[in-house]
């Protein structure tokens, strides 16, 4: 079956989606993701989605699903990478993504994801998700 | 009043299982690319093609999905129509509102989609399925 890869590094999960997506490869990736997550006892998860040409609804929940999946189990998910066009589609569309951590690239996603993962730092990290 | 419009070319495309969206989005990108749509409304037109062809699956039980490039004498478009015989849509109005969902979606499908486009109808029939057209003019 056709699956999207989920590398490892240290205490976080990276994914890069650089495919067009059917609804179930995206559901297959959420169950991956949450099941690897509580495998590992995954802190971080980073989302590429610099390949992707649309984010429509589907796509867009199933990010948020698994965003609240890893909270959940105790884990912080970024998304990276957004093109502008789809940023723009998206708002128009009505999604905004609430609830989802977004980055501008891979770099500034790990630094985030070290800073709030770190155990010294995460609960200074909690405080700072409210605003 | 809306003015004429002309079909330059067609193509018909089958909306029956998920890998079907896939690649009525690809096509609706080729015919978005073919007519030089900015980058943005190309993006804008296959976000709705996802959108409406998921809801033809879904809610219309499958159907088509016919792209055209038409012309009303002045400016070029792409024009995307989603037909199926399913159910039908009772509520209009409800089904174009933000957050109204009749399965597991975020509600955005249909008024999303009409966002998206320039020109958008629907036409439904309770028990005799539903036509949507969406225009996205260059």
């Amino acid at each position: 079956m056709e699956r999207i890869p989920i590398l490892r590094m240290g205490n976080l999960l990276l994914v890069t989606i650089q495919v067009d997506m059917h609804d179930k490869l995206a559901l297959t990736l959420q169950d991956d993701l949450t099941a690897k997550i509580a495998d590992l006892g995954a802190k971080g998860v980073l989302i590429d989605i610099s390949s992707l040409e649309i984010v429509d609804s589907f796509i867009g929940r199933t990010l948020a699903n698994i965003a609240s999946m890893a909270r959940v189990l105790d884990a912080q998910t970024v998304v990276v990478g957004m093109q502008p066009a789809v940023a723009i589609t998206l708002v128009e569309l009505g999604m905004s993504l609430p609830g989802i951590r977004t980055a501008l690239n891979v770099e500034s996603g790990m630094e985030y994801l070290q800073q709030t993962t770190s155990p010294d730092l995460s609960e200074e990290a909690d405080v700072d998700r409210e605003d | 009043m809306r003015k004429p419009t002309w079909i330059v070319k067609t193509e018909k495309l089958p909306i029956k299982d998920p890998n079907d969206v896939v690649i009525a989005r690809q096509r609706v990108r080729v015919w978005a690319l073919d007519l030089k749509l900015s980058l943005v409304d190309q993006t804008k037109i296959v976000t709705a093609a996802s959108e409406l062809a998921r809801n033809t699956l879904e809610h219309g039980g499958g159907g088509e999905m016919e792209i055209s490039e038409v012309t009303d004498g002045i400016r070029r478009g792409v024009r995307l129509a989603f037909s199926d015989h399913g159910p039908g849509i009772p509520d209009i109005k409800l089904a174009l509102s933000d957050g109204y969902t009749s399965k597991q979606g975020m509600g955005l499908g249909l008024g999303g989609s009409k966002r998206l486009m320039n020109d958008f109808t629907i036409e439904t029939e309770v028990g005799k399925g539903t036509l949507i057209t969406a225009t996205r003019w260059k």
